[in-house]
């Protein structure tokens, strides 16, 4: 039984995956990644987390047709699964019931508009 | 490939290198990403960013999930039998195992703990953001023959750096010396340090508000306070806006709360910033302060690309042009600059020359952390060469099956890793035992970093270094033995005996050379302490006046102390006796040289002030109410009289000032030289003078040994407190206050003779490793001889006199060493003890004392053994 748990950076890899669809490869990740949030992090950490979350059933992954931009190499599509759809859920539902439960939210929400 | 400026290969060693250690089901999609990476980087930042891109990417594969299993259990089946095989040997000679971890141990705390150390002092006054750019304003002076240098200046400098010199600066600021105030705020009243500075000291220190205004040192009623004062005036009320007073004389209101300034800085004290101006309108500075009064310190912020020598002598006659030209021609006055990274430990000046400082004892010390260390790491490499033979048979055999050499020193440089290791964890354990006492005793807050990723970085370094210093020698020595020799009959490898007999020596040089200078060191303390004072220092204290009332009163507040039945004198003075730091110039008298430029340090007193500290008159006689005329009259030490070249100094007429504040005095009596200032200095040339004005601010008070200290206190501070309510009653002992000169002396002891003990526990751990393994190669030889009758008197002394002879040489090697070392210690005080012969003699029998001891032990267990026990074979 591996730990079903969702870290930070986890939860950011895992929702990339499921906005880059068909494109959801290492290499695009981290260049999302690092385009999305400023930060930047190296192709194998971005892996080491993939191949961790597909250990835990979150992802399942394939293999691409091989393209001439790579030198005729294969990419690992990633895909969500359904616990990894469900993991994502309950993440959200939680931090949706905390941020319902701040005090200073609605002043919050008024300063963005 | 079919096109190739689109298409560039990475660094071929990298890609081969991921190929190596990276799992094969990954190799394809990896190298299919990091290419896709390559040729993006390639395009936007060229080939070497691409390249070194390429490698970062590669080594961050190096991660558990990437690589081949085989790469690990390479590694580590290597790295695990060697290990496994070095625990047994180290569990066999359990024994001395521990003599060589204690001694690492001990030798890397030592080192560890001078390297947190000197890297404190290195990194003292760097946390300003300004601090390359910060300088302070110091002045050379010459009076006589000499240059004095020092940093206080007149409050007129800074206005005339700004308007004629503005163009290097971005900040001048003139500031106080840090000192103790009283803070008043509603009933609550507490004393803290601080300093009254202009408004530019913000900019200049950087300095962090947590609340408030930065600018608000513009306003003359406005303070700063850090977090800590803050927190000790207000608890948890909100400090902003709040009013309180200073001294009971200055009001002001909070205006702003600042980080605390760090405790390695030569700003430590500042725990509050009040206005310059506030403090200069409170004492009348402006109309009584004059270029001559060097009472502050002036601060600058050079702007930025303005070199430090090119401001700093630009600046120099600023001083000079704007006062007279007599005044200047005497004193050739130089301003320049001292920059802040320097203040701590270059601070010594010599005739006007950077001399040095504290830099001289973190070299001293740093060299004393590198012989520790070379210590223990010589007894590692002792040790296991003395186990040689041993071991040896065990070359042999391991070659013999095919062992190569590389792997043999591998297994062998294992070990010593293992070892280094071990030590290095005790260490660290002794070091958080260790930490308060030595922060205790150095004055200082260091802390061990375990957090900063820069210290793993040193520590591995260092473990690696050791690793290499201890055990590359046994291990390349020992595995080089040809088989067929050491499997052979057996010879003992005479090269390596006399290596082992120098690095002993070694060891013991610097043992006894340590030893030696801490005995000088202390030998030194102790002559100045023995120096006769020349005036009692038992049962006076002195009580800071913090108001004019009791100046007002003064009789009436010696009569009401007299009173109290609990003190036996009473007299003012404007300086403690201790500490006679006021210096003045400007006085003539008949037979002057003209050209001298002549400086006295002046202590002004009230009557009864010979009497209370019991001076010791040479001739002519004391202060007296006797006599109406003594307002005007002066009273020299010896050394003033030879400074002043009287033939009869009795009735010499001495004029203090020029023109209308000229007042004519003269001389009443002579007395004994005493101790003013520091007893490792010469006497200065000394004037006494009747004083009952403004000057004033002590109140020495002589308590009746008869009473206890206790009960006379309580009684000496209700009486103060009846004529100054408003301030807290403080006071200190003449003789505590005597006896803080030696601190820094005394803290030098301190560290030295620890340190001095640990190079010699080394050592002797060392050597008593040695006899034990010696003493067990030697085993049959010793049965041998007690069978023909040898007998264990003359045993113990063959076996001994070997370790003996070297020691003694080792003395004979330490002694010059020292005494060179010493003697220019020594030359620092201007009253200095001398280097004689039984200090040197003293050290060299205590350490042949205690090595004889020590290896007793061992030899005369190996006196005692019965032979027929020794003769067995095992």
């Amino acid at each position: 039984m591996s730990d079903q748990r969702l870290g930070e950076f986890e939860e950011i890899i895992l929702l990339l995956v499921g906005i880059l669809a068909d494109e959801a490869y290492a290499f695009h990740i981290g260049e999302t990644y690092t385009r999305q949030t400023g930060k930047s992090s190296s192709i194998g950490a971005i892996h080491s987390t993939l191949s961790r979350l597909e250990q835990k059933g979150f992802l399942k992954s394939l293999h691409s047709d091989p393209t001439p931009v790579r030198g005729g190499r294969r990419k690992r599509i990633y895909r969500i699964t359904a616990l990894g759809q469900r993991a994502l859920t309950a993440s959200r539902q939680l931090r949706q019931s905390l941020w319902n439960q701040f005090p200073g939210f609605s002043d919050l929400s008024f300063h963005h508009e | 490939m079919s096109n190739p400026s689109s298409q560039r290969h990475p660094p071929r060693l990298a890609a081969r290198f991921l190929h190596w250690f990276l799992r094969d089901d990954l190799a394809e999609e990896v190298s299919g990403d990091l290419w896709e990476h390559y040729q993006q980087k390639f395009h936007a930042a060229g080939r070497l960013r691409a390249n070194l891109g390429y490698w970062y990417q590669v080594l961050n594969y190096l991660r558990p999930f990437a690589i081949r299993s085989f790469v690990i259990s390479f590694f580590m089946g290597m790295f695990k039998q060697n290990l496994k095989i070095s625990f047994r040997h180290l569990r066999r000679k359990a024994s001395l195992t521990w003599i060589n971890l204690g001694g690492l141990a001990l030798g890397m705390m030592a080192t560890l703990l001078i390297a947190l150390w000197i890297h404190d002092e290195f990194t003292y006054n760097r946390q300003f953001k300004h601090h390359d750019r910060i300088a302070m304003t110091m002045q050379n002076q010459q009076f006589g023959d000499h240059i004095r240098t020092w940093n206080s200046q007149a409050m007129q400098l800074a206005p005339a750096l700004r308007d004629q010199y503005g163009r290097y600066f971005d900040e001048v600021v003139t500031t106080s010396y840090s000192g103790r105030h009283q803070f008043s705020w509603q009933d609550k009243k507490i004393i803290r340090s601080g300093n009254f500075a202009e408004p530019g000291i913000v900019n200049l220190l950087s300095l962090h508000l947590l609340a408030g205004d930065a600018t608000a040192l513009q306003d003359p009623t406005s303070i700063l306070v850090s977090t800590t004062t803050a927190k000790a005036i207000f608890g948890d009320e909100d400090p902003l806006g709040q009013p309180m007073s200073i001294d009971n004389r200055m009001q002001v209101k909070v205006a702003g709360i600042y980080e605390d300034l760090p405790y390695n800085s030569s700003f430590n004290e500042w725990t509050f910033i009040a206005p310059w101006e506030l403090l200069s309108t409170t004492e009348n500075y402006r109309d009584r302060v004059g270029w001559g009064n060097s009472w502050f310190q002036v601060l600058v912020l050079l702007r930025s690309g303005i070199g430090l020598e090119e401001a700093s002598s630009a600046i120099r006659n600023v001083k000079k042009n704007n006062i007279e030209a007599e005044y200047a021609a005497r004193t050739q006055p130089q301003i320049f600059l001292h920059p802040m990274p320097k203040w701590r430990l270059y601070g010594q000046f010599k005739e006007g020359i950077n001399t040095g400082g504290r830099i001289q004892y973190l070299r001293t010390f740093a060299l004393i952390g590198l012989f520790i260390l070379l210590l223990a790491c010589i007894n590692f490499m002792n040790l296991s060469t003395a186990q040689a033979e041993t071991r040896a048979r065990e070359v042999g055999i391991r070659k013999t099956i095919g062992s190569r050499k590389n792997q043999l020193v591998g297994q062998f440089l294992s070990e010593s890793f293992l070892t280094v290791i071990l030590s290095f964890v005790l260490a660290m354990l002794l070091i958080r035992l260790c930490l308060p006492l030595f922060n205790q005793v150095t004055d200082k807050q260091v802390q061990l970093p375990w957090g900063s990723p820069f210290f793993w970085l040193i520590s591995a370094c260092f473990i690696l270094i050791t690793t290499m210093l201890a055990g590359s020698y046994p291990a390349f020595y020992l595995s080089s033995f040809r088989p067929i020799r050491v499997l052979g009959a057996l010879k003992k490898p005479k090269g390596i005996f006399s290596l082992r007999r120098v690095l002993v020596t070694l060891q013991f040089a610097v043992s006894v050379a340590m030893m030696i200078g801490t005995l000088v060191i202390i030998r030194q303390i102790n002559y100045a302490k023995d120096r006769p004072v020349g005036y009692t220092q038992d049962n006076i204290i002195t009580v800071p006046i913090k108001s004019p009332e009791i100046m007002k009163h003064y009789e009436a507040v010696k009569r009401d102390l007299l009173q109290t039945g609990a003190v036996q004198a009473v007299a003012a003075s404007d300086v403690k006796m201790t500490s006679t730091y006021t210096t003045n110039s400007g006085f003539y008298w008949e037979g002057k040289d003209p050209d001298f430029s002549e400086e006295f340090r002046t202590l002004r007193a009230t009557y009864g002030f010979g009497d209370l500290v019991e001076w010791q008159m040479v001739e002519g006689r004391d202060f007296s109410e006797e006599y109406g005329t003594d307002s005007l009259a002066f009273i020299l030490n010896e050394t003033a009289v030879k400074y002043m070249n009287l033939e009869h100094p009795i009735n010499t007429r001495v004029q203090w000032g020029r023109d209308e504040d000229a007042r004519q005095f003269h001389v009443i009596g002579v007395v004994k030289d005493m101790i003013t200032t520091s007893p490792f200095e010469e006497v200065h040339p000394m004037i006494y003078v009747l004083h009952y004005g403004s000057f004033i601010h002590y109140l020495n008070i002589r308590l009746r040994p008869e009473s206890g200290a206790h009960q006379a206190l309580t009684a000496i501070e209700q009486v103060v407190n009846h004529y100054d309510p408003d301030n807290l009653f403080e006071y200190q002992f003449f003789d505590q206050e005597y006896a803080r000169k030696f601190s820094d002396e005394e803290k030098l002891v301190k560290i030295t003779s620890y340190f001095a003990l640990l190079t010699l526990f080394i050592s002797c751990i060392g050597l008593l490793g040695i006899t034990t393994l010696v003493l067990e190669q030697r085993r049959k030889e010793i049965g041998m001889r007690k069978i023909l009758g040898a007998s264990q008197q003359q045993l113990w002394l063959l076996l001994s006199s070997e370790f003996l002879g070297l020691v003694v040489i080792a003395c004979f090697l330490a002694v010059p060493i020292s005494y060179y070392y010493m003697h220019s210690w020594l030359q620092h005080f201007n009253y200095h003890t001398l280097l004689s012969w039984w200090i040197f003699s003293l050290a060299g029998l205590a350490v042949v004392a205690i090595t004889l001891i020590t290896v007793s032990i061992q030899t005369l267990r190996a006196a005692w053994q019965h032979p027929v026990q020794s003769l067995q074979s095992n």
